[in-house]
């Protein structure tokens, strides 16, 4: 197998990791955009996975979960696969507007070309990209955060989650910047996990004044600059202050951050970092 | 008469040279690109008065916003008062409103000294404050030197302006027959001046109200040098600052036509160039290639350091410091501006913003994680200017360091910012890993 990721030792160490991590398939078929056009069909919603929910074994998982409890809402959705190309956010925040246009140009034709109305994802970045940037290049849809999709399956009734394992247990949620202050969502995340009889804990930033985890703007393509600390530490030290045991994350490069963050101040046995919706395929009854 | 002439004299000289001093910030900020921001009008004037007037994001430190808010209101009321002086000099009356008021004058006066006292007291916590460096944002390197003595002068000025205030009342109310009864505050300094003749108490009165005069004319020709003069520019500032959602990053229009022409077959190559056919830029490598809106940004910064003390990069000590980036931006405009003013247009320093005075290793530590600009009392958007110099680093010069460049190939490639094949996009499905 072969792996080259830029941070060597961050996500390539995730990566190496799949033996040990079965991946908890879902059991019913996951059709492709290409797939159903060639049925005639046309499904509600479209799941953009993006690069990391679809190579980054970690990230894999949690794709999987996204996808059982879709289905599990008897969501109608299918998914780009090899349609799908990376929204172009590293590359944009990297000052390559050049190559930002022309992955969206492409994306935009592919969604475009099959009608899209609704994208839901469960990365941040591509949510937002996706969500603020591509209309103005002629790509109109509703997207959505799979942690607001959950929250808005989970009130209309469609997913009847329960506590199971989470319940009682200290979580912290730390808000992704693309998620949060990039776009203002701080409760849906929140209101899913009390859906799970958490006991969920702030840490001292959080919200609109959350730290980040030192991921974004391509940073995670490329080493840090020399400082006197990493951030993804700093950030872990925030979390494990809180005394909690889950830190639930809703993207995928801040997950990778929170977990060498973690690994890195040696409470990997104590503190797991789980995406929000791991924690609600947990509990889907 | 003689008085009056003087005090004329001095006012107009005085706003003359504020006058003279806005009119080349003004010529500074346009030195920008043109950008158009008119729209959502009833939503800039919301978030201008929540924001700038209501000081919403001072408030998010409560012991920092409380004192500001003290200082902040003083000032703007305290000008009333500061209205009745100058209408006194000008037509040569004493306490011109005192007679259109009857007795509700001295309780205005006595509220106008309770807040100057209020005013004192911030600017004294704000002084200690900043002596005993904390919180470290106030005594960090960035802040030494003009910075730091800038901050001292203000905060030195308005407590000796204060001072005369109260000097001044105490000294009316000292006077045997004062035609308006000891007020408030400074009547409690008058029983320490209850020795001195009338003539004498005369004299202190007068030169307390000509040091005041004088004073607020100096402090006004003062602002604009200073960081201070964001008492003015907070205003349009927020007015004009972005609505729409902090995530969205403008698309660049320059490149939206190339990719069309590379992209769409249907583009038209010979489509007549747009009016004005100035070389396309795609990034910023001066001030003059900023916006006139980032450049009213960089003036409208007081330098308080809270974006720097919230950026992830400036917390594990990485080089990068928003608040650099404004103070370098207004640095280097000002010396663009100078260099007009002794050389003419057109002249060419061989300096620029990028690399005399911002590093590409600041640049390249930015997370675009946006505390900065949630952070910013004043929705000041040091993270725009970051953008514009990065473009200005990859598209310009190609100078972005080699893992990003290797970023940039996967994604040009492969679709992803990793080498895997796009083929493989939905083998996570199957289970399969590669």
């Amino acid at each position: 197998m072969a792996i080259f990721a830029c941070r060597p030792g961050k996500l390539a160490q995730r990566l190496n990791n799949l033996n040990q991590n079965k991946v908890d398939i879902t059991n019913k078929p996951i059709p492709s955009m290409a797939e159903l056009a060639a049925e005639g069909k046309v499904p509600d919603v479209v799941f953009w996975v993006g690069c990391a929910g679809s190579f980054d074994d970690r990230a894999k998982r949690v794709t999987h979960q996204i996808a059982r409890i879709l289905q599990h809402a008897q969501l109608n959705f299918a998914i780009l696969g090899e349609e799908e190309s990376c929204t172009g956010d590293p590359a944009k925040r990297a000052g390559n507007e050049f190559l930002f246009q022309m992955m969206a140009f492409q994306n935009i034709q592919v969604l475009n070309g099959y009608g899209v109305k609704k994208v839901v994802t469960g990365c941040p970045h591509c949510f937002n990209t996706l969500k603020n940037e591509y209309p103005d290049l002629g790509g109109h849809y509703e997207v959505v955060h799979h942690s607001t999709l959950i929250q808005s399956l989970i009130d209309e009734g469609k997913l009847r989650v329960s506590g199971g394992a989470f319940k009682g247990k200290k979580i912290t949620f730390h808000d992704s910047c693309y998620l949060g202050r990039a776009n203002d969502i701080y409760e849906a995340p929140r209101s899913v996990l009390e859906a799970l009889d958490a006991d969920l804990a702030e840490m001292k930033k959080s919200r609109a004044q959350g730290l980040c985890c030192g991921a974004g703007g391509a940073q995670m393509f490329k080493e840090a600059e020399k400082g006197s600390g990493e951030v993804n530490h700093l950030r872990a030290e925030q979390a494990v202050e809180t005394g909690a045991q889950i830190i639930a994350v809703g993207c995928p490069f801040c997950h990778t951050m929170m977990s060498d963050g973690i690994k890195h101040l040696n409470k990997e046995s104590e503190v797991q970092v789980l995406d929000i919706a791991e924690m609600i395929g947990h509990g889907l009854q | 008469m003689v008085e009056q002439f003087i005090f004329i004299a001095m006012l107009a000289v005085g706003i003359g040279l504020f006058v003279g001093r806005i009119r080349k910030i003004r010529r500074n900020i346009f030195l920008g690109r043109p950008q158009t921001i008119n729209d959502r009008k009833a939503e800039r004037w919301k978030t201008m008065a929540r924001v700038a007037l209501g000081q919403s994001k001072m408030v998010v430190r409560p012991l920092a916003g409380f004192f500001h808010i003290l200082i902040y209101v003083g000032f703007v009321l305290i000008n009333i008062e500061v209205l009745e002086i100058l209408l006194d000099g000008i037509t040569g009356s004493h306490r011109i409103f005192a007679p259109f008021l009857g007795g509700f004058y001295v309780v205005a006066i006595g509220f106008f000294e309770v807040l100057a006292l209020l005013v004192m007291l911030a600017c004294i916590v704000f002084l200690v404050r900043r002596l005993a460096g904390i919180p470290a944002r106030l005594s960090s390197n960035q802040v030494k030197g003009w910075a730091h003595t800038d901050a001292m002068l203000i905060l030195g000025i308005e407590l000796v302006l204060m001072s005369a205030l109260l000097l001044m009342n105490a000294a009316e109310g000292a006077m045997p027959n004062a035609s308006v009864a000891p007020f408030l505050v400074s009547g409690f300094i008058c029983p320490w001046l209850s020795g001195l003749s009338e003539p004498t108490l005369h004299l202190i009165e007068r030169t307390a109200w000509w040091f005041h005069a004088a004073g607020i004319l100096a402090f006004l020709n003062y602002l604009p040098f200073s960081k201070h003069f964001h008492i003015a520019l907070a205003f349009p500032n927020v007015w004009y600052s972005k609505l729409e959602p902090k995530g969205k990053f403008f698309n660049h229009e320059a490149v939206k036509k190339e990719v069309e022409l590379m992209m769409n077959p249907a583009a038209d190559p010979y489509a007549a160039p747009t009016e004005g056919a100035e070389p396309i830029k795609f990034g910023a490598k001066d001030v003059v290639d900023l916006s006139w809106k980032q450049l009213l940004d960089a003036y409208s910064c007081t330098e308080c350091g809270r974006c720097s003390s919230e950026c992830p990069a400036h917390q594990t000590g990485k080089l990068l410091s928003p608040r650099k980036i404004m103070m370098d931006t207004r640095d280097r405009l000002e010396e663009v501006g100078r260099n007009i003013d002794t050389h003419g247009v057109g002249h060419s320093d061989g300096k620029s913003l990028l690399g005399d005075f911002i590093t590409e290793e600041e640049l390249w530590a930015c997370t675009t994680c946006n505390a900065c600009t949630q952070a910013c009392p004043v929705n000041i958007d040091p993270l725009s200017i970051i953008m514009d110099l990065r473009r200005e680093l990859v598209l310009e010069q190609s100078k972005a360091p080699g893992s990003l460049t290797a970023m940039f190939n996967n994604v040009e490639n492969n679709g992803a910012p990793w080498p895997f094949s796009p083929a493989d996009r939905g083998n996570w499905r199957n289970g399969s890993t590669t």
